[in-house]
């Protein structure tokens, strides 16, 4: 699998990058809790240096490598685990979608699996184009509540975790989309809509299998967006995390560009019909 | 304190001060959102069960429970009476709390009892017990297929079944946890 993943970005002309594990300062996230080594942290993600590579002028970059967050475990969530990142130039969230899913289609193909995958016995069509949904669709559909009262209330994510996502990627992989800008993260706003981030996720199963953005290349909103988080922090009596300074100087020349990261050990559950992390991994942390 | 993130399968948590245990657990985070932790909780006193969602700020009191080795001393008007057999304090426990350990309790036994706040829960028996048959089928000389089986009753009361040549005044020994004979003990 993880050779089909990287035959697909060479044939398309991507470099394969290397960024070190250990960095200062992690990109300041409310739920992201990095994992201490020494001074510094091993990454929760590669996102930040290779933005830098790509404000540095490479158009086109991928990695394969592993990830640290502490505190993550369940059924499919490990500390450790391996991210796919891949970032593009010049390419909005909608061309970024497409890539994904020609990605997981050219995958599926290349292991020899047909126009369907089983996964809990139910099947999956992998054919082009995958449906896209918007978070509010997706919240009238599935929701108890309505997107506005669901975040009015502080439950955007509990019910988006326990009455939206089961339902989503059950017949084919399905790409979320259009979140509430306070959820959009690293992602701009879209052009026509300020009230909505260009941010995606894709699902499989009701499984989340990749995040991804239109970057946001604002330097100034960045840090806004990273002072708020450190701030909460704070006030929540916590040692406000390290602002990446170097990033948001590099975020000044960054051109405009998506990425997306995907979570390799749940690709490997979906493809291999596995119903929890711990069997896609040989050492789970339990075990060590 | 406890906060969500000690939560897991089987740790036992004070809720509107009540002890309850987690029967089921999974950690749950929607993409770049929080940390959501679903539980599965089981009333310790009641045995009522119900899910619940706790989120990473939420914290918990550990719920303060104690085992003592305590000898069953008599029935009292369908109450267990136990006895401390260092500090010799009584307690009556209720039919319910007893369990299915009621099966093996003979008077003067020895049992480990589950306190909440000097409130007994319940009581686990040791691993299997030594009970008298009192009655049982008489064994049909011949009757040799080996894997025949009867079912007898033992001093408590409880019927369980066994090989078919056991006989009524005999011994044998129970596992308490399932509740099967396994095997006869002789004195």
């Amino acid at each position: 699998m993880i050779g089909a993943l990287r035959r697909f970005f060479l044939d398309r002309d991507y470099l394969e990058v290397e960024t070190p594990a250990r960095i200062p300062a992690p990109a300041p996230e409310a739920h992201i809790e990095p994992v201490p080594s020494g001074d510094w942290f091993l990454h929760p993600s590669p996102e930040l240096c290779m933005k830098r590579l790509l404000a540095a002028g490479y158009p086109r970059i991928f990695q394969i490598c592993r990830c640290f967050r502490q505190g993550e475990r369940g059924d499919r969530h490990l500390p450790e685990f391996t991210m796919l990142e891949w970032y593009r130039r010049d390419i909005d969230s909608r061309e970024l979608m497409d890539e994904c899913e020609a990605l997981i289609l050219s995958v599926a193909k290349d292991l020899g699996i047909g126009e369907t995958l089983s996964y809990a016995g139910k099947s999956i069509r992998l054919a082009r184009p995958c449906p896209r949904l918007s978070v509010r669709d997706a919240f009238a559909a599935h929701a108890s509540l309505s997107l506005d009262a669901a975040i009015r209330e502080d439950r955007f994510e509990e019910i988006l975790a326990f009455e939206v996502e089961p339902f989503l990627g059950r017949e084919a992989p399905l790409f979320l989309h259009s979140y509430p800008i306070a959820y959009g993260s690293l992602a701009r706003a879209e052009r026509n809509d300020p009230s909505v981030a260009e941010r995606f996720e894709l699902y499989m199963a009701g499984m989340e299998l990749a995040n991804g953005f239109a970057e946001l290349t604002d330097p100034v909103e960045q840090r806004r967006r990273f002072d708020e988080v450190r701030a909460e922090a704070e006030r929540r009596g916590r040692a406000a995390p390290p602002q990446p300074e170097r990033f948001l100087r590099a975020l000044e020349r960054m051109p405009e560009a998506s990425g997306i990261a995907l979570g390799v050990d749940r690709l490997a559950m979906i493809l291999c019909d596995a119903a929890t992390i711990d069997e896609v991994v040989a050492f789970p942390p339990e075990i060590l | 304190m406890y906060t969500a993130s000690d939560l897991r399968k089987g740790l036992r948590i004070k809720i509107d001060g009540d002890p309850y245990v987690i029967t089921e657990f999974n950690f749950v985070k929607p993409g770049k959102g929080q940390a959501l932790y679903r539980c599965k909780l089981k009333n310790m006193i009641n045995g009522n069960q119900f899910e619940r969602t706790f989120r990473s700020v939420d914290m918990f009191e550990q719920a303060d429970l104690q085992v003592k080795t305590m000898q069953y001393l008599y029935m009292e008007e369908e109450k267990y009476c136990f006895m401390d057999t260092t500090t010799f304090d009584q307690v009556f426990i209720t039919e319910d709390q007893v369990g299915e350990a009621k099966n093996f309790l003979l008077e003067n036994m020895e049992a480990e009892v589950l306190f909440f706040e000097d409130r007994p829960l319940g009581v686990t028996m040791p691993n299997s017990v030594d009970l008298v048959v009192t009655k049982a089928d008489p064994w049909l000389k011949g009757d040799t297929v080996s894997g025949n089986t009867k079912p007898v009753t033992v001093e408590t009361g409880y019927v369980v079944l066994v090989p078919s040549f056991i006989e009524a005044g005999e011994k044998i020994r129970i596992d308490t946890r399932s509740g099967e004979y396994l095997t006869r003990v002789k004195d």
